[in-house]
């Protein structure tokens, strides 16, 4: 079971953290945390990927429906530090061609 | 021996006869002054030989899984009942049953007809109703696939058992089947629909006990059993991972395509111009289209050139926004009308149309009218898929059925697929010949739509035998074509002396006897003795049915024209007789094989035609007439009275 930390930076930039699975548990808590972001007006996204240890195609999915929100307000959702299991999942659905992993939260805007 | 091994022997001499005899066909036999109607009878025995073949094929490996494994008892699962507009009783007798299956699970209602009454019986009873989000308002709706991907996003057990709305379920169904998926590479488990107000005889054909069975169990056998759409399970994961990888693809290729188009209707509008401010602006506009296209062939990601061209598009707008306010009117209009050309309601295949695309690349343009078409473009294949509901398509979108369309792409990504071949839901068939033809058309229909948007014969990823046991399906919705010829060819003979062989020889009968009789054979054993002649029947007697489903599928997917698609009607209509109207074609060739048969013996009075051709010709009249015949059942069927168990709790 996936815990969803959100906080938002000094520039504004908000920032998702699952930690622990992301399966299709979690995924819908994950989409509903960076609705709520934009809602409140922050629209730049960074999911930090760093705490998750397992994500599958539902926490993928997760990931494109935040990515639609954030620019359907007009920003971005990026993803960074990824764990080598969610590497090596983007690169098996290709996902890793749409979305870069940054390497660093910071770097991520 | 064991019953493989008899039916590898039948299959092997089945194939080597078929080849004798359509090789001799070919080249020792075809009468070439009839060449119009030799060329197409030799056409179509060949038509039927490789369909003999690719049955064989099917046959040679047909696995009968016994026992299931025992399932997982911590296993999640959603059970969804799919319906749009069938009656509440109906929805309400399945919802109920799927309530009393043992293993734990949730039950949903996903009701596309979003009728208010369901969703409170439902709620009364711990059901769940799901409904289409806001999202799908005014966007393709993608009929029942749409309506299970929607619900996908709203639920997240492991499996998902799907029913139909007329399917109802055992309490051992999942008992039965989740076992399967200890192999974590198992996808999909699919189990017999089988119909309860079927009578033996089975007037419509509905019950289909040789692919629920010998052709099923034959597919299961090369790891390419195909999903039904209903009563089956299938595994969360594999489909997520479909739609995400399809998401992937789908949009480097879009994205990539309106780019190209970007740069070409920017150079033109460029040309046009004679502002040089907005020439300059343009300029860069296309150059930034063409770094957007090197950066995704270098592998940048998706999502940051877009992200990136957006940004540069919006500058660039922002400058050129102080020009003319009239013209730029005008041509948003133009982009408007081009935006919803684009969109394909019927199907949505998410990719932009060429010829359109095309048509704005030759208008002629002014400057804000190519920026503003590059920005709808842009957003119409935007990582947000503006143009569908939700960005992940699980379930294929690309045929009315999606059902094995799915299958295909499952298995082209290396999932496995199982037949479990035991009756755990009971089910309705049409019960009239009008609700029946709709059925089968649309079957027929969305399997060709397949063979031409994604034919296994050339999809990566699938092994030889899976593209064949694809593509041995789509060849078997051919057969009009070939029934018209079989019809039209003792016709021309008794009537007019229009022989398609050379002669009605012993080297002729020699061949054609024993392939025939060992072509009945092979369905013998490899049915073990099920009704194949209902199917039989059926294969001919539709030949209308299969003709407007090829053409109306190449109208589809090459000429963009709508399928009249049509849900079919699960209770019997308020009609008053017979619908001879439906059946007119077929009418028309008993008629013709008949009166033929008549001009026939005439012409062997006057001694105008040899006796053995006048009988072999009405001989294969009567065959004709007998699998034709069915029709008339069909059209005189009245239904069946409702099962017991069927009636509404």
């Amino acid at each position: 079971m996936s815990d969803i930390q959100v906080h938002r930076t000094d520039h504004g930039i908000g920032v998702v953290t699952p930690v622990g699975r992301l399966t299709m548990v979690a995924a819908k808590p994950l989409t509903e945390a960076v609705v709520a972001l934009v809602d409140q007006g922050t629209s730049k996204v960074v999911v930090d990927l760093g705490e998750t240890t397992f994500i599958d195609s539902s926490g993928l999915g997760a990931l494109i429906a935040g990515l639609k929100r954030c620019r359907q307000a007009g920003g971005d959702l990026r993803i960074a530090r990824p764990t080598e299991q969610v590497t090596t999942v983007l690169r098996l659905t290709n996902l890793d061609k749409v979305l870069t992993p940054r390497a660093t939260v910071d770097e991520a805007f | 021996m064991t019953r493989l091994g008899l039916v590898r022997i039948v299959v092997v001499l089945s194939g080597l006869l078929a080849i004798n005899y359509i090789t001799w066909r070919w080249l020792a036999s075809v009468n070439w002054s009839y060449w119009w109607i030799a060329v197409p009878l030799v056409v179509a025995e060949t038509y039927s030989v490789i369909d003999s073949l690719l049955f064989g094929l099917t046959s040679w490996r047909a696995r009968r899984r016994g026992e299931p494994p025992l399932p997982d008892p911590e296993a999640t699962v959603d059970v969804f009942i799919a319906t749009y507009n069938e009656p509440l009783e109906l929805v309400q007798a399945t919802a109920l049953a799927a309530l009393k299956i043992r293993h734990p699970h949730r039950t949903w209602i996903l009701d596309d007809g979003g009728r208010p009454e369901l969703a409170e019986w439902a709620e009364r009873h711990g059901i769940g109703c799901i409904h289409r989000s806001t999202d799908w308002v005014d966007r393709p709706r993608h009929a029942k696939a749409g309506n299970i991907n929607n619900a996908l996003m709203a639920t997240d057990g492991e499996f998902i058992l799907i029913l139909d709305a007329d399917q109802v379920p055992r309490p051992d169904i999942l008992d039965r089947t989740l076992g399967y998926f200890s192999d974590e590479s198992m996808a999909l488990v699919q189990t017999p629909q089988y119909f309860v107000n079927v009578p033996g005889h089975d007037p419509l054909g509905s019950q289909a006990p040789l692919f629920y069975g010998p052709i099923q169990m034959g597919k299961d056998g090369w790891n390419a059993a195909f999903f039904c759409g209903s009563n089956a399970v299938i595994r969360r994961e594999a489909l997520m991972q479909l739609g995400v990888s399809r998401y992937a693809l789908e949009l480097q290729e879009s994205v990539a395509q309106a780019l190209r188009t970007a740069r070409r209707v920017v150079r033109r509008a460029r040309r046009a111009l004679d502002d040089p401010a907005l020439g300059e602006l343009l300029t860069s506009i296309e150059y930034d289209s063409a770094r957007a296209l090197r950066e995704l062939e270098r592998g940048v990601g998706v999502a940051d050139v877009t992200y990136q061209f957006a940004r540069r598009l919006r500058d660039a707008e922002r400058r050129v926004a102080r020009s003319d306010a009239d013209v730029m009117a005008a041509d948003l209009a133009a982009v408007a009308e081009l935006a919803a050309a684009t969109g394909d309601p019927a199907v949505g295949v998410p990719v932009l149309d060429p010829a359109v695309l095309a048509e704005a690349v030759d208008r002629d343009w002014s400057a804000v009218g190519a920026l503003a078409a590059v920005r709808e473009l842009i957003d119409a294949v935007d990582v947000t898929r503006g143009d569908e509901a939700q960005p992940i398509m699980p379930l294929a979108t690309i045929s009315v059925t999606e059902d094995m369309a799915t299958a295909m792409r499952l298995h082209t990504m290396g999932w496995r697929t199982a037949y479990h071949h035991e009756v755990l839901a009971h089910g309705l068939a049409p019960e009239d010949m009008s609700s029946m033809l709709t059925q089968r058309l649309r079957w027929a229909q969305g399997t060709v739509q397949v063979m031409f948007r994604e034919n296994p014969l050339t999809q990566k990823g699938l092994t030889l035998a899976q593209r064949l046991m694809y593509f041995g399906t789509m060849w078997s919705y051919l057969s009009g074509f070939a029934a018209v010829v079989y019809i039209t060819a003792p016709i021309l003979y008794l009537s007019f002396g229009v022989l398609p062989v050379q002669a009605y020889s012993l080297d002729f009968f020699a061949r054609l006897i024993p392939f025939l009789v060992i072509n009945q054979l092979l369905f013998l054993v490899v049915g073990r003795g099920i009704p194949t002649w209902r199917g039989q029947q059926y294969s001919l007697a539709l030949f209308p049915v299969w003709i407007r489903s090829f053409t109306t599928a190449f109208n589809n997917v090459f000429r963009d024209r709508p399928l009249d698609f049509a849900v079919t009607p699960k209770v019997i209509g308020a009609d008053a007789g017979p619908r001879w109207d439906l059946v007119r074609p077929q009418l028309i060739a008993m008629g013709a094989l008949v009166a033929a048969s008549v001009a026939g013996f005439v012409r062997l009075a006057l001694g105008q035609a040899p006796a053995f051709g006048v009988v072999f010709n009405v001989v294969w009249v009567v065959l004709d007439l007998a699998l034709l015949s069915v029709i008339v059942r069909a059209a005189l069927y009245r239904g069946s009275a409702p099962q017991p168990e069927r009636l509404p709790v």
